[in-house]
């Protein structure tokens, strides 16, 4: 494995050379989006230029061939995550839909009063609320699984929070507010041991690592494209193929059924039997592309440029005065997520004073309250880092925070 | 290295009315009531006010969030006690237009502490957070006037 070639890279994402308030741009909000590049942006243009057509219906050369990349790019996607059948990668429009869609077919058709679903204080609020709504319509009850100091799961409660009656366990594989990478392989046997099933949030886990979904042993796995150099509107969940197929489906329309009578129908095979409607063709094909480029690069040279960047940003962040990180001490057990305070000053104004600098961060609490109530806060900045982030770009961020101290000093 | 720009909207006195917040207290005997939240930003403020005969005798006000939002209530408070209902939503109407950008509200000298938040009209971003107190105040006016007209 060679090191990243960054200065190469960055050449690859047009939206980075910029200036933005008479300073070059320096993005640090990755967790919120990631930025594209050209060859994800150029496959956008050339299929809607050349082969734009519906899929899986027209007898036509154009609808032949949008068919066909549509399809390999479920193929791509599949083998970038180590699933065993492209057939269990089900098309969304991101991970919030993934798990909405999970708890709308498996969840209303399983659960029942009484059932426990169990989550974690970390989760996003997509891992959060569709379980909320689901546990109102079915009489589930919630349980969670509580953060330590340095916001890392306290999995010895894990015996006392799994029984028989635990139907579900529903975490984060890497959270996206406190960059905590969660020991999800323990998580998967705790709950095989009382009979979970297990869904993974992988908004920030396929992003950072190295995805294998056997290898994890999770029942659902749900991401979105647009954080790993993909467009919006575009994401996936990923099932084991039985359980796709015991699962009723979600929406009804168009390319889910097989045959339609007056009163009944019967389903596509999956993955359609998921994917009503015309579908966000042009954002599949470019996640295709986009795991083309990422496995291009080397997933694991980009996790150890992240690992390396994160060490070194820490490293500067804590000689500020009056600045406290959050999530793990050790860069180790965390990804590439930046969770921070700065003396008095309002996460809110370090982002505009930072913003002044070019600098891009996110603030605010991250779609994560529970994070952000367990820690005494109301909002923290966020700086998050990805393949084409430089050490000197974590130093502007170091010089962007001295302003803030000399404004608040 | 601090611009232009960031040094009118991060003016000392508003560094000073975010560390030390005037009528930052509940207020016993209030007659009105407005807690409003910025849902994007989780900055909050409850806005309590006692009027008598049409005017507001005290303003008081507890909350917390950014400088901006923080300073502009505290400004807000100092300036519509002891005003008149009436004034208090010309106050109110004022600061709006200021927000927009209107030069000539920045210059009116009755609008006191509150002229130092005219930069923040430069930042289109931050502007919710100088209105969150005046959304209060004008909910609140509305409210008062509501419970009399019953």
């Amino acid at each position: 494995m060679s090191p990243l070639d960054v200065t190469a890279l960055r050449r690859d994402f047009p939206a980075l050379h910029q200036e933005v308030n008479g300073k070059q741009l320096v993005y640090l909000d990755n967790a919120a989006t990631s930025q594209k590049p050209r060859a994800v942006l150029d496959v956008l243009a050339s299929y809607y230029q050349e082969d734009n057509a519906n899929v899986h219906r027209g007898i036509h050369e154009l609808s032949r061939r949008a068919t066909v990349a549509y399809e390999e790019a479920r193929e791509k996607v599949a083998r970038f995550i180590g699933a065993a059948d492209p057939a269990e990668v089900v098309w969304t429009r991101g991970t919030t839909e993934s798990i909405n869609l999970v708890a709308n077919t498996w969840g209303l058709d399983v659960l029942k009063a009484g059932d426990e679903i169990l989550l974690s204080v970390m989760e996003h609020h997509s891992n959060l609320v569709p379980w909320q709504i689901l546990a109102q319509r079915t009489g589930a009850r919630l349980r969670y699984i509580e953060l330590d100091d340095e916001g890392k799961l306290l999995l010895d409660d894990l015996p006392q929070l799994l029984s028989d009656r635990t139907r579900l366990v529903a975490v984060s594989h890497i959270s996206n507010a406190l960059g905590t990478i969660n020991p999800v392989k323990e998580i998967v046997a705790a709950a095989k041991r009382v009979g979970a099933l297990v869904l993974l949030d992988g908004a920030q886990g396929v992003v950072h690592t190295k995805l294998d979904v056997q290898d994890l042993g999770a029942d659902f796995y749900a991401f979105s494209g647009h954080k790993m150099c993909g467009p919006t509107g575009i994401g996936v969940l990923w099932a084991r193929r039985e359980l796709l197929e015991a699962m009723p489906p979600w929406q009804g329309g168009g390319d889910m059924i097989e045959f339609v009578e007056r009163d009944t129908s019967t389903w596509a095979e999956v993955p359609h039997k998921f994917e009503a409607g015309t579908p966000n063709i042009a954002g599949a094909i470019g996640l295709g592309a986009a795991v083309d480029y990422l496995a291009a690069v080397g997933m694991d040279a980009i996790a150890a440029h992240e690992r390396n960047l994160v060490t070194y940003a820490m490293e500067r962040l804590a000689q500020i005065p009056g600045l406290r990180i959050y999530g793990p001490r050790d860069p180790v057990e965390r990804s590439a997520v930046l969770s921070f305070t700065l003396g008095d000053a309002h996460p809110h104004d370090i982002s505009t004073i930072l913003d002044s600098e070019g600098i891009a961060v996110r603030a605010g609490h991250h779609c994560a309250q529970l994070v952000m109530k367990r820690f005494g806060l109301a909002a923290t900045a966020r700086a998050s880092f990805y393949l084409y982030n430089t050490r000197a770009e974590a130093d502007r961020l170091v010089e962007g925070l001295e302003t803030v101290r000399s404004i608040f000093g | 290295m601090e611009t232009p720009a960031l040094n009118s909207l991060y003016q000392q006195l508003i560094l000073e009315h975010y560390r030390n917040p005037r009528n930052k207290s509940e207020l016993p005997d209030k007659t009105v009531e407005i807690h409003m939240r910025n849902p994007t930003c989780g900055d909050e403020i409850r806005l309590q006010l006692r009027v008598e005969d049409d005017r507001i005798a005290d303003a008081r006000f507890v909350g917390q969030g950014c400088s901006i939002s923080q300073a502009a209530v505290s400004m807000m408070t100092q300036l519509i006690k002891s005003r008149s209902l009436d004034e208090a939503g010309g106050i109110a109407e004022r600061f709006k237009a200021m927000m927009h950008g209107d030069p000539d509200v920045a210059k009116d000298r009755s609008m006191g502490d509150l002229r130092a938040l005219a930069g923040v009209s430069k930042f289109p971003v931050r502007v919710k957070c100088a209105l969150l107190g005046f959304d209060a105040l004008q909910e609140a006016l509305k409210k008062t006037a509501e419970g009399e007209r019953h």
